[in-house]
């Protein structure tokens, strides 16, 4: 794939972002109700903390299942965009899921990939991204293609608005820094997910 | 509800319940009992049908589904189910998201794998633990009534249900000497 041409061969050469500016600029973009959802840990706590949208759906547990609720959400509605953000640890608890999603080949399917190398919200442990495991490398080894990093963040906002434009799956290799979430989700499943729904339009 | 037809095997009256109720997503981690239905709903354009790399992530699949309007269910065996409490737990349950899992029973009547048997003996305590309804089918002419008014309760009541096929319903998997 050409859109790859510009963006950082592997995850040591990508700049270190900040989680919480990053999410910001992510649901900046978001002009027609697309949804997210957020994987927990604090990936979550700032996309509650960068706006409540009806469209957000957070998770409170089920660690590794944001790309799958994403693409659940995708196959019901192919007309909206979905967009899925996971930590590094998460999503390395469900690397299958990215060979799913590759296989389903939804077009408007995005995942973005927050990679501190640590799981911080337990302690700051070292993940195995910290260790050589290369997220973005991995996903195309899944068959997700069109995987990069983000090499700074204008190269960030240029990939989403690649995905909230052109046929997916995406995903978006971020590497993230280790600041405190703004924000801490309120946790009341039953309403999260029911202001989801009427978010999507699924119940009035 | 409708007369059952005495000429159909479970997995067609499966198939055909599911389609009634607009069930029309089947994710799966696959099974040798299983394989009928599985054969079948991949066969009929009505259903999107896919296997998952981890029953895990089949759950979460129909999670998101229901949220975004689709209704769907999980099949997968005795071993594949004990990988779910924790989703069952932290999603399922808690969001009250009506997640509809089937389940080929091994363990038991005839089990030759010795870890088969040993993990069958989670499956109920688990779904138990965690309050979802569940309702095993031994006989031909109870499966349509089964899941025909659980996936009604399910929906209704927002609530996960499990069914779980005896071998006394499927003939199991048979011990090959």
């Amino acid at each position: 794939m050409s859109f790859s041409a510009n963006h950082p061969t592997n995850r040591a050469q990508a700049k270190v972002l900040n989680r919480f500016d990053i999410t910001e600029r992510l649901v900046a973009r978001l002009k027609h109700d697309e949804a997210v959802i957020g994987g927990i840990g604090y990936t979550n706590f700032d996309l509650w903390g960068a706006g409540q949208r009806a469209q957000n759906f957070y998770m409170l547990g089920s660690m590794g299942l944001a790309v799958p609720i994403a693409l659940g959400v995708a196959l019901a509605q192919p007309q909206r965009r979905v967009f899925a953000l996971e930590g590094d640890g998460s999503i390395l608890m469900q690397l299958g899921s990215l060979a799913t999603v590759a296989a389903r080949a939804r077009k408007n399917l995005a995942i973005v990939i927050m990679d501190n190398g640590t799981y911080q919200i337990t302690g700051g442990q070292q993940t195995l991204t910290d260790q050589g495991a290369d997220i973005v490398a991995i996903a195309r080894g899944a068959g997700l293609v069109q995987s990069a990093w983000a090499a700074d963040e204008g190269a960030f906002e240029e990939l989403v608005d690649l995905a909230l434009r052109e046929d997916g799956p995406w995903l978006i290799g971020c590497r993230i820094d280790r600041d405190k979430p703004k924000d801490t989700t309120e946790r009341d499943p039953a309403r999260i997910r029911d202001q989801f729904m009427r978010g999507l339009g699924v119940k009035k | 509800m409708d007369e059952e037809a005495p000429d159909r095997a479970w997995h067609e009256i499966v198939r055909d319940v599911l389609k009634r109720h607009n069930v029309s997503l089947v994710t799966y981690v696959p099974d040798n009992v299983l394989r009928p239905l599985i054969d079948a709903v991949h066969a009929d354009p009505f259903f999107t049908a896919f296997a998952v790399a981890r029953e895990e992530e089949g759950l979460g699949i129909l999670s998101g589904a229901w949220m975004g309007g689709r209704c769907g269910i999980l099949l997968m065996q005795t071993s594949g189910f004990a990988t779910l409490p924790n989703v069952i737990a932290s999603l399922a349950v808690p969001f009250q998201i009506p997640v509809l899992m089937m389940v080929s029973e091994r363990g038991t009547l005839g089990e030759f794998n010795i870890g088969q048997s040993l993990v069958a003996r989670t499956m109920r305590p688990v779904l138990q633990a965690l309050a979802v309804e569940h309702h095993t089918m031994t006989r031909l002419d109870e499966v349509e009534f089964i899941v025909d008014r659980s996936i009604t309760q399910a929906v209704a009541t927002q609530a996960p249900c499990c069914f779980i096929l005896s071998p006394l319903l499927t003939g199991g998997k048979v011990f090959a000497a």
